[in-house]
């Protein structure tokens, strides 16, 4: 059951490979969208028991990205069909198999269980993601895509480096050396603690670079610039996750080990300095899209801020990732529309966008809204969440700082976003014929629904999963 | 003592020397992938009984790393006319001798890393953090896009030195899974580099400045 998951999204790659229509092809990506998400709400809300043994399954932790993966892709992949179909005469055969083969991926990193086959699974995303960015074969995009590649595999070798050490921790301490989780959380306590601390920090740049945590976040605005706007809501929003759900995993190693004291302050460090570094870049910002990766990195930075809160804002971390990622859909759809309307991404060009594109242009002011974290969006009550387990466990210096960052992110975005969005097209505008259409409103509409109702009333399915989560990631074996 | 694997060993540190004080991009090539076969074959001489799983990883490792990746970087050279690497950010000479800094000080500051103690006589933790900081210095330094890609492979190399102290405790298809992503990546990577070279006439990667803020 849980191996149709992975090979859905695989043979659907192949058979975009030796499809030999440029015309039909995109429509694999929906559908294999479709019977991807369908499979992933069987295996995340049904009954079934865990299955797969000890290498591969889905515990509650997997299941939640597995479920913001699998619905992120199944809404970008409709908006897939209107960008392909703005470009007929670009060969897609590449784009849309790279595509599949990245859910294909990124469903691997959800369900192992094992940290070999995770790491194998997360540079799979990476290479899978690359032709991705190059789509556009432009310079910009030539220069993107290499940056990527090289911070990407320096910063995934090194979380190889760190699993290594991981194991050897335990053949220090004399045990049965595993890379198996279960293995891992149940010798926690055993293991040797120097080479856990090394493990935990090259995992953490490792994973970290993939996440765009800065100081190793400087691939992310070139990449999420040059890649289509439906690339930018799964890198942004499902392989972040993907890296996320990593770091989930040595941090759930080291709090069973007992050495919660010796990574949170780590983790508090990283998330505030990302926050402040996306704040410095965000204000005055002149390219839209390059504001929505400083935004990313914004947001890595709180998840991770999260995680150094410990236990107690664990329930607004794991939210946090869910209306993050789905925000950024919206963010980024809406940006590809504008993008398409005015033939570039800075704000110079794009003038009077609610006049041009009047719904994609609304869905914008509302994802911008929703992403700084205004009520009544989802990342309001996720940010409150976490910032509340922040106070309650003593952190008021960094919930302080917290709180000024989302203020700079706050004002830094709306500088750049409100003079774009208002005002008067400019002046011989460029004539364009693309308006709003079904392709481009509709799945960002769907996005923002779900942003608006996790802000509102969590869904009873999706507390219950954050709640088992959280006690998954809690329970010392 | 497991003096054969130390000789190797030594051989693999004076490799990333030489591959750090040569310009010719051929030679540097041709050090990474002799690298690339000695570390291949170091699996034989730290098991007993060697089952079929491990020499299947080592022939596969041989493989790739000896003769499918030089294969490609060679190719890839060919098409766009490189000879040489012009103009490091630290000099050829300087370079070597930070790379032998760099080996006395993993040497010095691995013995007072606790190891488990079937290890601690063998070079293997040292050459493996010599070898990782030779592939940084390598990928930092370089301007031309394949020398990069070299210093990742090296990289790579030293990592792969760590992972023999876990010799069957990593499976044979997370090996294999890395074997895997590893050659797709060089192969993306001389995608890349011809590209590179066709948009900007130049393989040097401190053209690519357009994207900063």
């Amino acid at each position: 059951m849980d191996m149709a998951l992975i090979i859905t999204p695989f043979a659907a790659a192949l058979i975009a490979a030796l499809l030999p229509s440029n015309r039909w092809r995109p429509w694999l990506t929906p559908a294999a969208g479709l019977v991807h998400f369908i499979l992933a709400l069987r295996a995340v809300f049904g009954t079934a028991p865990r299955t797969g043994g000890e290498w591969v399954g889905f515990d509650p932790a997997g299941k939640l990205v597995l479920l913001l993966v699998s619905t992120l892709f199944m809404v970008t992949s409709i908006s897939l069909i209107g960008y392909l179909k703005s470009h007929p005469r670009r060969a897609n055969r590449v784009f849309v198999a790279c595509m599949l083969c990245t859910l294909g991926s990124m469903t691997m990193v959800a369900w192992s269980r094992h940290l070999g086959l995770m790491w194998v699974a997360i540079e799979a995303t990476a290479l899978c993601t690359a032709p991705l960015i190059y789509f556009n074969k432009t310079t910009r995009s030539i220069e993107a895509t290499w940056k990527y590649l090289l911070i990407g595999f320096v910063g995934i070798a090194l979380a190889l480096l760190g699993t290594f050490f991981l194991a050897y921790s335990m053949l220090h301490a004399e045990l049965k050396a595993s890379l198996v989780m279960d293995d891992l959380l149940r010798a926690a306590p055993h293991l040797s603690k120097p080479w856990l601390h090394v493990a935990f920090v090259l995992m953490l740049v490792g994973y970290g670079t993939k996440m765009g945590l800065a100081p190793m976040h400087t691939w992310k605005p070139d990449a999420y610039g040059a890649a289509p706007g439906a690339v930018g809501t799964l890198l942004s929003g499902g392989v972040t996750g993907c890296a996320f759900l990593c770091l989930l995993r040595i941090y759930q190693i080291c709090c069973a080990a007992d050495e919660f004291a010796f990574v949170s302050p780590m983790l508090v460090f990283m998330g505030l300095f990302s926050m402040a570094v996306a704040g410095v870049f965000m204000v005055g910002q002149q390219d839209y899209k390059r504001m929505l990766a400083y935004s990313s990195v914004e947001h890595m930075g709180i998840l991770v801020l999260g995680l150094g809160f410990g236990p107690a804002a664990l329930f607004g971390t794991l939210l946090h990732l869910f209306s993050n990622g789905l925000t950024k859909g919206v963010l980024f759809l809406s940006a590809a529309s504008i993008n398409r309307a005015y033939d570039s991404t800075r704000i110079d060009v794009a003038h009077g966008v609610l006049r041009r594109l009047p719904v994609s242009g609304g869905l914008f002011l509302a994802g911008f809204l929703a992403i700084t974290g205004s009520p009544p969006f989802g990342p309001f009550i996720s940010e409150f969440s976490i910032l509340n387990a922040g106070f309650g466990t003593g952190h008021f210096v960094a919930g302080g700082l917290f709180l000024f960052f989302l203020l700079v992110v706050f004002i830094g975005m709306g500088s750049t976003v409100l003079p774009m969005l208002q005002g008067r097209e400019a002046e011989p505008a460029a004539p364009s014929m693309h308006r709003d259409s079904f392709w481009t409103v509709a799945p960002p509409l769907v996005l923002l629904g779900a942003v608006l109702m996790i802000g509102l009333w969590i869904p009873v399915p999706l507390n219950d999963l954050l709640h088992s989560a959280v006690e998954f990631l809690e329970v010392q074996p | 003592m497991n003096s054969p694997l130390n000789a190797l060993l030594v051989v693999v540190l004076a490799l990333n020397l030489f591959a750090l004080g040569t310009s010719r991009l051929v030679t540097v090539i041709k050090i990474v992938s002799l690298q690339g076969v000695l570390l291949g074959l170091m699996p034989l001489m730290i098991e007993e009984h060697v089952e079929w799983e491990s020499l299947l990883a080592m022939g596969g490792t041989i493989l790739l790393k000896g003769a499918v990746i030089p294969w490609m970087m060679m190719r890839a050279i060919r098409e766009v006319e490189i000879r040489r690497e012009m103009e490091p950010l630290i000099g050829f000479l300087p370079s070597m001798l930070l790379g032998a800094l760099a080996t006395g000080l993993a040497l010095l500051f691995s013995k007072s890393l606790p190891l488990a103690s079937e290890h601690t006589a063998p070079l293997l933790v040292p050459a493996s953090l010599a070898t990782i900081f030779v592939g940084f210095i390598l990928l930092t330094t370089r301007a031309k896009a394949i020398t990069q890609v070299m210093g990742y492979l090296v990289l790579e190399n030293g990592i792969y030195i760590f992972g023999l102290l876990l010799l069957g405790v990593i499976p044979l298809m997370v090996e294999l899974g890395v074997l895997l992503d590893l050659f797709v990546a060089i192969f993306i990577i001389c995608i890349m580099v011809n590209h590179i070279n066709q948009a900007f006439s130049s393989l040097d990667t401190r053209r690519l400045s357009e994207l900063k803020e």
